[in-house]
């Protein structure tokens, strides 16, 4: 192994199909029309001197090194500023080149401190590489540097230091913030010798609006700006390829490594889904891998109320089949389950459901699909005959119009947000629907054309309004709805949606949007060329989220968004394996691939592989596996990877339902809010310590690479693997790609996977097939995978969570850019200093009303139950909404939210709950029991050593 | 099954019975016992079934009426 050094080609890729045809030293080149003549060299070997160019960011021309001498052309243009021409001829090396480059290099050098060999770039630095490249061995001006005094160093941010010292002004950093992030937090501040990169307005890096993405830290060519791990630990020696286990995006890294530990994650710029960005988390939030918090060894107890003993592997496992066998003889086969990882690997998740099938011998099997995204499952599968995502994100590059619903990537995604963002920039428009006026509303360079900011719950009837439009004013594709869809079920989707009662006249005040917003978002939608809807969980999470999911796809395919590049239907996937978690059978009613447990010949198939018979009934869903432990029967359950009781809602009906079982089981990394109802604990390996692959929001699947070995001895998979065993099912695999190759053999739209293949490839979309051995990055190009596509009527049905006098507010609730999820891993970095703990946002209007000040203590009470927090006073939400986070557990902000969900697939309904606030004093005494129990729970017994 | 659970499953029932009742009261029926067999598990599925048998209390009509069906295919299996 090695380190792995990507070619920085000076410049971006042109995108051109034209050819253009030129000489360069001589030899002959042809690359594509507005290839600079930077890039061409360094395409065909030759790397022209560069300081202020790289290829992430478009050309700037101030270092003055890559100057170029083009035959029949006066003076030595920039090679990154001049873009090829056809017969040009253009020499690199010329002694006037030569001596002007040295000369630039001498200027440079005697502004700059050198101490090298101290410096943490050392072995990293452009500046030093091209001192080399130059032959620069002597400095007329002297080393002093008295002209660029040092304003002393900004530690501020918690991953990175800026020292201004070592600067030299080539913008590389502000560019990248610019261009690549969007964020716009930098600028060069003063003139001449006082240029200076500055954060804000003249602010430190963390109190400036930078994100820490890194793209300004991957930017720098010197020790400006450097990562504190850098600094601390050295230049890395060898990296691998793996892709990030945070959100759904799936940015690929190179893990850069000194032995075993990680020095760093770069974002690697092959990586199709994030082509070179990355976000705080991904980047540099993966310091809770080695969080002295971490359980590294198996534990067990009798019962809840009993400190936790640690147990070697063996015990741990016999204890836990032992006690899922005595459960099914005593209560039958259906009273135990489990639920599968969304941020554990395809592999994982396929050998979860795989031992609840085959090895318990029922159908319990759910993941956390079943809370964020299984209305997309349902929602598209009827509509157009799959559930994933339409396109690949490279599709954003195409769109003219972005349809945003119940969606904020700009905190939850940020990595495609920036990349929507650019489109943006580039003229594209958007359009937001959302209660709270998300960043992307307006922000640096970036404004909606419009703002719906619909009354949560009434989603439904605000898109059916839009598709009213769209039918009343003739704006339909009927020649595209003719030949792809079904007619009939159109003309009468038509007529239900073209009813007077779905004008947005008729609904403005339900939704409380001016009906005249509504109409021109539909007319922009409809006409303004390729349009794209991205959606999010602000869609599903409702009672009515499989029929918005409908409405959504009803709209793609009456205005002929779909099937091509640029338009679609896109959801965006929270957790980073949330489609391959789904893809692989992790619904208690289909096997992998989204084939119903019914269906004989699916199921004879698994049997035939499996050597077992399986059952032909779909199993229990989480919520429902609650409802039936509270009942007292459903009694044992194997968590892999997930948090319930923080993530899901209602917190108390979910520690009933936990506390009524006699054998919980959680894998994880930590001692979890779920483990502290657990009897079984088993450590789990984070994604640097295992092989296996992830699925992305664009059904891309892409490996992970094990980087260390894993820390508690075994990867997620082996334990599982182990489980089965003693349980009676044998499963044999000696290592994941062997799992990919099963999977491969039961699944149709992923048997032309395999981990050669990714290798190969980096990463394919599913289906890959026969039909399509690279994958498919847009789907429904000549049909729909169901054949016709198919137009639902969705009636626009109220919530039953109803606000009144005594919760008169509704509360919505959602993530924040520097957290992930329920925070296990967020919370165990330095992330925590942009958000340490979850805040309640709420108009000013009913902070006033209330008597509530900034920062102050609330009560947030609904009729499921009630806890305390911070406010936070914006006009980021509407005056009758409130919002808040749930990635803390001294908040539980699920001890609010209701069991109201999805009537199709059960999503529980977290974006509607009535509730009230009021000014409060501290915490709530729930929150103080529940904080103490919590502290009960994960005491480990002293080890006694045994007696000789 | 408790009469939490119980009155728990009649509002699913009747949940998604509002959404397939825009298929009108021919094509509703069918819709919501198929969508109740494809989804629910059998002792879900039992215990609608024993709410209808203790008289189907709220279930709205297209709701009895796919509950009803349900019965039918369950004997029929």
């Amino acid at each position: 192994m090695s380190l792995i050094h990507e070619i920085d080609h000076g410049t971006p890729r042109s995108k051109s199909e034209t050819m253009v045809t030129l000489t360069i030293d001589g030899e002959t080149m042809t690359v594509p029309k507005g290839t600079s003549i930077m890039r061409a060299a360094s395409e065909m070997g030759t790397a022209i001197p560069k300081l202020c160019a790289t290829d992430m960011v478009e050309a700037f021309g101030s270092c003055r090194l890559c100057l170029v001498e083009i035959e029949g052309r006066a003076g030595t243009p920039a090679s990154c500023t001049t873009p090829v021409m056809p017969g040009m001829v253009v020499k690199t090396q010329t002694d006037r080149l030569k001596r002007l480059r040295k000369g630039v290099m001498e200027l440079y050098i005697s502004d700059h401190p050198l101490d090298c060999l101290t410096c943490a770039a050392n072995g990293d630095c452009e500046l030093q590489d091209m001192a080399g490249a130059v032959g620069l061995r002597d400095v007329r001006y002297g080393h002093e540097g008295h002209n660029h005094p040092n304003p002393g160093l900004d530690e501020s941010n918690p991953y990175f230091t800026y020292d201004p010292s070592k600067c030299i002004v080539c913008s590389r950093c502000v560019r990248a913030c610019e261009e690549v992030q969007g964020t716009f937090a930098l600028t060069i501040a003063g003139r001449g010798f006082d240029s200076v990169v500055s954060p804000g307005m003249e602010e430190s890096f963390l109190g400036s609006e930078c994100v820490s993405c890194g793209a300004c830290v991957q930017a720098c060519p010197t020790a400006t700006l450097t990562e504190k791990m850098v600094i601390e630990i050295g230049q890395p020696e060898h990296s691998v390829i793996t892709t990030c286990a945070y959100c759904g995006v799936g940015c690929t890294f190179k893990a850069e490594m000194r032995g075993n530990e990680v020095v760093r994650m770069v974002p690697w710029k092959d990586g199709k889904a994030n082509r070179g960005h990355s976000c705080v988390k991904g980047r540099f939030a993966w310091g809770y891998a080695s969080h002295k918090e971490r359980i590294l060894n198996p534990m067990i107890r009798e019962s809840i109320d009993q400190p936790w003993r640690e147990v070697s592997w063996e015990e741990a496992i016999a204890h836990t089949a032992s006690e899922f066998k005595r459960i099914q003889a005593k209560y039958g086969r259906l009273s135990i389950g489990g639920i599968t990882s969304s941020r554990c690997t395809n592999e994982e998740t396929f050998l979860v459901q795989k031992l609840i099938r085959g090895g318990f011998g029922n159908n319990n099997v759910d993941t956390c699909a079943r809370v964020c995204h299984s209305p997309t499952g349902y929602g598209l599968s009827q509509t157009y005959g799959t559930s994933a995502g339409t396109q690949d994100f490279d599709s954003v590059e195409q769109s003219d119009v972005i349809l945003l619903i119940g969606a904020n990537p700009t905190d939850a995604h940020p990595v495609f947000g920036s990349r929507m963002k650019k489109r943006l920039r580039e003229g594209a428009k958007l359009i937001v629907l959302d209660p709270r006026r998300i960043d992307l509303v307006r922000m640096p360079h970036v404004e909606a054309s419009y703002h719906l900011p619909l009354r949560p719950g009434t989603n439904v009837a605000v898109l059916t309004a839009l598709a009213h439009v769209i039918v009343t004013e003739g704006l339909a594709d009927e020649a595209f709805v003719r030949e792809r869809c079904d007619w009939d079920e159109f003309q009468d989707w038509a007529s239900f949606v073209a009813d007077p009662r779905h004008s947005p006249e008729a609904i403005a005040e339900l939704c409380g949007v001016p009906a005249e917003d509504i109409r021109a978002a539909a007319r922009l939608y409809a006409t303004g060329g390729n349009g794209a809807i991205y959606y999010g969980l602000g869609v599903t999470e409702h009672s009515q989220g499989s029929t918005t999911v409908m409405a959504i796809a009803n709209l793609a395919m009456a205005t002929g968004n779909i099937g091509r590049p640029g338009v679609g239907v896109n959801p965006l996937r929270g957790q980073n394996n949330v489609q391959g978690a789904c893809d692989m059978g992790s619904f208690p009613h289909e096997f992998s691939g989204y084939r119903h447990v019914s269906g004989d010949d699916t199921r004879q198939l698994f049997e035939s592989l499996w050597g077992v018979a399986l059952d032909s009934e779909p199993g229990l869903r989480i919520p429902n596996m609650l409802d039936a432990a509270v009942d007292g029967i459903f009694k044992g359950l194997y968590v892999q990877g997930e948090d319930i009781l923080q993530s899901d809602p209602d917190t108390r009906h979910v520690a009933a339902g936990l506390a009524a079982m006699e054998c919980v089981v959680v894998q994880d990394l930590f001692l979890n809010e779920t483990a502290n109802y657990a009897h079984v604990f088993l450590p789990g390996s984070t994604f640097l310590e295992k092989d296996g692959t992830f699925t992305n929001a664009e059904r891309r699947i892409q490996r992970v690479r094990k980087v260390m070995p894993s820390k508690s001895g075994k990867a997620d998979w082996e334990i599982t693997l182990d489980i089965a065993q003693a349980m009676g099912f044998d499963m044999h695999y000696a290592h994941p790609s062997e799992i990919m190759d099963e999977i491969a053999a039961l699944t149709p739209s992923f048997s032309g996977v395999s981990y050669a293949k990714l290798d190969a490839e980096g990463s394919v979309q599913w289906p890959c097939n026969e039909k399509a051995p690279l994958g498919t990055p847009v789907m429904h190009i000549d049909g729909f995978v169901r054949g016709k596509g198919r137009f639902m009527v969705t009636e626009y049905v109220a919530t039953d969570e109803r606000t009144g006098p005594r919760f008169p507010l509704l509360l919505t609730t959602g993530r924040i850019l520097s957290q992930y999820n329920v925070g296990a891993q967020t919370r165990r970095t330095e992330n925590v200093v942009w958000h340490g703990e979850d805040r309640l946002e709420i108009h000013p209007h009913d902070a006033e009303q209330r008597g509530i000040q900034a920062g102050q203590w609330v009560k947030l009470a609904s009729r499921s139950g009630e806890t305390s927090l911070r406010a936070l006073i914006t006009e980021r939400v509407a005056p009758g909404v409130v919002y808040t986070t749930f990635h803390h557990p001294g908040t539980q902000a699920n001890v609010v939210t209701t069991d109201f969900s999805d009537w199709a697939t059960n999503c529980p309904e977290y974006k509607v709950t009535a509730v009230q606030v009021m000014p409060s004093n501290g915490p709530t005494a729930w929150q103080e029991d529940y904080d103490e129990q919590a502290r009960q729970s994960r005491r480990i017994a002293p080890h006694v050593e045994a007696a000789e | 099954m408790s009469e939490r659970s119980s009155e728990k499953l009649v509002h699913m029932a009747n949940q998604i019975g509002t959404f397939f009742a825009s298929q009108g009261a021919e094509q509703a029926p069918a819709a919501i016992a198929d969508h109740l067999r494809k989804f629910w598990d059998p002792r879900m599925r039992a215990g609608i079934l024993a709410h209808l048998e203790a008289g189907g209390a709220d279930l709205d009509p297209l709701v009895r009426q796919a509950v009803e069906r349900l019965r039918t295919m369950t004997a029929a299996r």
